[in-house]
C-alpha cells in the first residue's frame, strides 16, 4: 500500500489553466475522479503518471517527491480506454512484459507471477491465445493484469471501460473492484460515467474547470452536494432547481415560488437574505392524485418509461420539474396532479455563488452515509474532507 | 447528410402531420461476402411513429437503417415507403433525413444558414424558405440563436440544430443513428426528451438507433429488439420490458438486468416457482425491483405507491454489498445457491453488508424461459 499525495499542484497550458490548486491524498483506496470533458481529470491523472509536467505544485508517492521523475521512474501503471496489447504476442507474453525490465525476478517467478495474475483476471486458459483471437473483455482484463503484474505502488486508470457494451462493463466494473480490494493497491480511476463512479469508488473527487468541488464517499456527495455543480452533476435526471423566495413568518420559514408556497419548514434558524435557489432531487418529489387545497399542482407533459421508474415532466408554475416515480404509478400526458416537497429533502444553494447553505436533515441513517460503504478506517471519508 | 431534391410539398405548415409516412420492410437480407449482417427481417413502421432499433453492436440495426435510407444495397427483400417501392431507388430519392451522431454543421454558416442549407437546391424559396427556417427554429426553440454560428452553441443545441436541418424540408422519414453519444449523460436525457417532444409535435416518422437501452425505453413508441441480424421482438416499451419474447431480450432490456436463477435453487429458497402446461421452466427471471426487504412485521417494504401483487414467503439472504447508484441503492444477496441483484429505492434500514436478512419476492413477476429461451 502506498499513499499518493496532490499538493497544490497546477497545470497551465498557454494561457490556459487546466488544473489549479489541486491537493488530495489516497492510500490503498479506490480514488474516482468524474467531472465534464475538460475538467481537468484526465490532466490530474497524467501528471500523476508523469506525462505531464505540474506547472507548480507537488506529487508525493510514499513521502517523496516524484513531482520531477520521468514516468519510468515512478512506480506507476496505467490503462487506457483502449488496450494498446502487442498484436503480435500471445496473452503470456503481453502480460509478462510488464515484469521484462524488473531484474529482481528470477525467470521462474516471473511465469508464476504471470500466472498468478491470470488467475485473478480468470484468463488462465487464454494465457497462449493470439491477442487478436480474444473478445473486447478479454482483451481489457489482458490489458489490466500487464498494468498490475509488476506490483506497481500506484494503479492509474483513464476510462477504461468505456469501450465494453453495458454488460460487460458491469462485470468488469466489479471484478476491477475485487482485484483492487484485494491487492490494496492505490487507484485513481477517472471517468466522466456516474454510475460507474457511483459504483466503484470508495471516494468520489468531482472535478469542474480544473477545481476540485468536493471529495467524499459517493453517498455523501450525492446525499449532500456542497454546491450547485456537484448537485447538478451527480444524479440522473439531474436534480431540479428553481428560484425562490425566502419568508419568514411566526417561527416559520416559507419557501415561495411566484408567492405560492411550496415549503414551510419550522427549525430553520439560518438567516437568509440572500437571493436563493432550491433545489430537489427528481426522486424526493412525490406525486399526489388527490392535492389538497393549496397544495402545489402541476401538469404533465412527458412521461418517460423506464422499466424500474418513470421520468414525469411536470409544468409548475411556468417551470419544468422532474419527478421519478415507480413505474406502477401511470401519470398521462395533460393530467393534472400534486406535488410534495418533503422539508427534509430540501437543498438550498446560494444563487450568486452557488454554494449549499441547506442541505437534507442528518437523521439516524446518515451515520452510516457518512462513513460510506466499503471505506477502510480512513479519516477524510466523509464529504468534508474537502474542506480541509 | 445526402442532398436531396424534394417533391414540391402542398402544405408549408411544419406542424401539420402527415397520413402517409409509412414504412415496410420485408425480407430484407444484407449479406457482406461470407458475413450475414441482417437476415431476412420484416418491419412494418407507422406513419408518424418514432421506432427504435436497439440491440447490441453487431447486431445489424445500423444496416437496416442505411439499408432503408438506401446508403446500402440490400442483398434481398424489399423496402416500401407507403405503397411505393424503393428498394432500387438511390438515397437521394427517398426523401429521407438522416441525423448522426456527428452533428455535421458548417462551422461558417449561422444557425439560420445551416437550416436554411437543405432547401437551396427544392422551389422553396424567398419569405417561404425564410418562414419555414424561422417556423422550425421556433419549434427547436432557438429562434434566439438563429444569427449565432455552431461554435458557440452548446453540445445539445448543435444536435438541435441539426434535427432542424434534417427537418426543415419535411422528409417522408427521418433516420437517426445514436444522436445523442456524443453528448455528455446529462444533456443527453435532456436532450432526448426535447427530441420526443419535438416529434411528436411534427408527426414525422422516425427511425432511430441505439444500444442505450435506457434512451430506447425513454423515446420510443416502439421498440425492435435485434441480436445477430434478427429482430427478437417488437413491441412497446411496456412489451418488451414487462412481457419480454425470450431471454435476451429480458436481459438487455432493464437496467440492472434481470437476474437468472436456476428453478432448483429458486425452490430451495421456498420460493413457490410457477409452473406451465409447458412442463417445468429452464429459468427463472426476476427482475432486481421485484425483490423487496421485509419490514419489523415481516411484510415487504416496497415503499411509496408500490403494490407487491403476490408476496413470497420471506427468504433469508445474505446482503454481499449495498451499492448507492444515485436515486436507487443496488444490493447484491446470495444465498440458497443463487446470487441476486435487488433494486431498492431507499437505502434498507437495518440491513447492512455482511448480514442476512428477510426478503420477499413478487410471485407474480416471475418470468419462466424454457430451455430454447422463450418465454413460457
Amino acid at each position: 500500500m502506498s499513499e499518493l499525495r496532490l499538493e497544490n499542484v497546477r497545470k497551465e497550458f498557454g494561457s490556459e489553466t487546466a488544473v489549479s490548486e489541486l491537493s488530495l491524498t489516497a492510500d490503498g483506496d479506490l480514488l474516482v475522479l468524474v467531472g465534464p470533458s475538460g475538467c481537468g481529470k484526465s490532466t490530474t491523472l497524467r501528471m500523476i503518471a508523469g506525462l505531464e509536467q505540474p506547472t507548480d505544485g507537488k506529487i508525493f508517492i510514499d513521502g517523496e517527491d516524484v513531482t520531477r521523475r520521468s514516468p519510468s521512474g515512478r512506480s506507476i501503471a496505467m490503462v487506457f480506454q483502449n488496450y494498446a496489447l502487442y498484436r503480435t504476442m500471445n496473452v503470456r507474453k503481453n502480460i509478462g512484459y510488464g515484469l521484462k525490465h524488473s531484474s529482481a525476478l528470477s525467470k521462474s517467478e516471473r511465469i508464476e507471477k504471470v500466472e498468478e495474475i491470470a488467475e485473478m483476471f480468470g484468463i488462465s486458459e487464454l494465457l497462449d491465445r493470439e491477442v487478436s483471437a480474444l473478445s473486447g473483455g478479454q482483451k481489457q482484463r489482458v490489458a489490466l493484469g500487464r498494468a498490475l503484474v509488476r506490483d506497481p505502488d500506484v494503479f492509474l486508470l483513464d476510462e477504461p471501460l468505456s469501450s465494453l457494451d453495458a454488460k460487460l462493463r458491469s462485470q468488469m466494473r466489479t471484478e476491477l473492484q475485487r482485484i483492487q480490494q484485494e491487492l490494496g493497491v492505490t487507484t485513481i480511476y477517472v471517468t466522466h460515467d456516474q454510475k460507474e463512479a457511483m459504483t466503484m469508488s470508495d471516494r468520489l473527487a468531482v472535478m469542474n474547470d480544473g477545481e476540485l468541488q468536493q471529495i467524499g464517499s459517493p453517498e455523501a456527495t450525492y446525499v449532500r452536494p456542497e454546491n450547485r455543480f456537484v448537485a447538478s452533476f451527480l444524479g440522473s435526471p439531474a436534480m431540479n432547481f428553481l428560484d425562490i423566495d425566502v419568508e419568514r413568518r411566526n417561527g416559520h420559514t416559507r419557501y415561495l415560488l411566484d408567492s405560492h408556497e411550496l415549503v414551510r419548514v419550522s427549525d430553520d434558524t439560518q438567516a437568509i437574505d440572500r437571493p436563493i435557489q432550491l433545489g430537489i432531487r427528481p426522486e424526493d418529489l412525490t406525486l399526489l392524485d388527490d392535492p389538497d387545497d393549496g397544495a402545489t399542482t402541476g401538469t404533465v407533459r412527458h412521461v418517460e418509461y423506464q422499466g424500474n421508474d418513470s421520468f414525469v415532466r411536470l409544468e409548475v408554475n411556468g417551470r419544468i420539474v422532474t419527478c421519478v416515480v415507480p413505474a406502477s404509478v401511470r401519470p398521462r400526458q395533460g393530467d393534472s396532479v400534486g406535488l410534495n416537497f418533503p422539508p427534509d429533502q430540501i437543498h438550498l444553494f446560494d444563487m450568486d455563488a452557488g454554494d449549499a447553505i441547506r442541505s437534507p436533515s442528518v437523521d439516524a441513517s446518515d451515520t452510516r452515509i457518512e462513513t460510506g460503504p466499503s471505506t477502510t478506517e480512513g479519516n477524510e471519508t466523509d464529504s468534508r474532507g474537502a474542506n480541509r | 447528410m445526402a442532398e436531396q431534391r424534394r417533391k414540391p410539398s402542398e402544405s408549408s405548415s411544419l406542424s401539420e402531420s402527415s397520413a402517409s409516412g409509412a414504412v415496410h420492410v420485408d425480407g430484407l437480407t444484407k449479406q457482406y461476402d461470407d458475413v450475414v449482417a441482417v437476415s431476412d427481417l420484416d418491419l412494418h413502421v407507422e406513419p408518424g411513429e418514432l421506432l427504435v432499433l436497439l440491440g447490441p453492436s453487431g447486431c445489424g440495426k445500423t444496416t437496416t437503417l442505411r439499408s432503408i435510407a438506401g446508403l446500402e444495397h440490400v442483398t434481398d427483400g424489399t423496402i416500401h415507403f407507403d405503397d411505393e417501392d424503393v428498394t432500387r431507388q438511390a438515397p437521394q430519392r427517398r426523401d429521407v433525413a438522416m441525423v448522426f451522431q456527428s452533428y455535421a454543421l458548417y462551422p461558417h454558416k449561422t444557425v439560420r444558414g445551416n437550416l436554411q442549407f437543405p432547401l437551396r437546391k427544392t422551389d422553396i424559396s424567398g419569405t417561404e424558405a425564410t418562414e419555414r427556417v424561422e417556423e422550425i427554429a421556433e419549434l427547436l426553440e432557438m429562434e434566439t440563436h438563429l444569427d449565432t454560428r455552431p461554435a458557440q452553441l452548446s453540445g445539445g443545441q448543435r444536435q438541435r440544430v441539426a434535427v432542424g436541418r434534417a427537418l426543415v424540408r419535411q422528409p417522408h422519414l427521418l433516420c437517426m443513428d445514436e444522436p445523442l453519444s456524443n453528448l455528455d449523460a446529462k444533456l443527453r436525457v435532456e436532450t432526448r426528451s426535447e427530441l420526443r417532444q419535438l416529434q411528436q409535435r411534427l408527426g414525422i416518422t422516425t427511425i432511430y438507433v441505439t444500444h442505450d437501452q435506457e434512451e430506447a425505453m425513454s423515446i420510443a413508441d416502439r421498440i425492435a429488439v435485434m441480436n445477430d441480424g434478427r429482430i427478437e421482438q417488437v413491441g412497446t416499451p411496456e412489451d418488451v420490458y414487462e412481457r419480454p419474447a425470450n431471454e435476451f431480450v429480458a436481459s438487455f432490456v432493464g437496467d440492472p438486468p434481470m437476474n437468472f436463477c436456476d428453478p432448483d435453487d429458486v425452490q430451495a429458497a421456498g420460493i413457490e416457482t410457477p409452473q406451465s402446461a409447458a412442463g417445468s421452466p429452464d429459468t427463472i427471471g426476476i427482475r432486481p425491483e421485484y425483490i423487496y426487504p421485509t419490514d419489523s412485521r415481516g411484510e415487504p417494504a416496497a415503499g411509496d405507491r408500490v403494490e407487491v401483487d403476490r408476496p413470497s414467503d420471506p427468504v433469508v439472504l445474505t446482503v454481499e454489498l449495498i451499492e448507492p447508484v444515485g436515486r436507487a441503492y443496488e444490493i447484491q444477496l446470495t444465498g440458497h445457491g443463487l446470487d441476486l441483484v435487488a433494486r431498492l429505492r431507499t437505502r434498507p434500514d437495518d440491513v447492512t453488508e455482511g448480514d442476512s436478512s428477510e426478503f420477499v419476492f413478487d410471485l407474480d413477476r416471475l418470468t419462466t424461459f424454457n430451455d430454447a429461451g422463450e418465454v413460457v
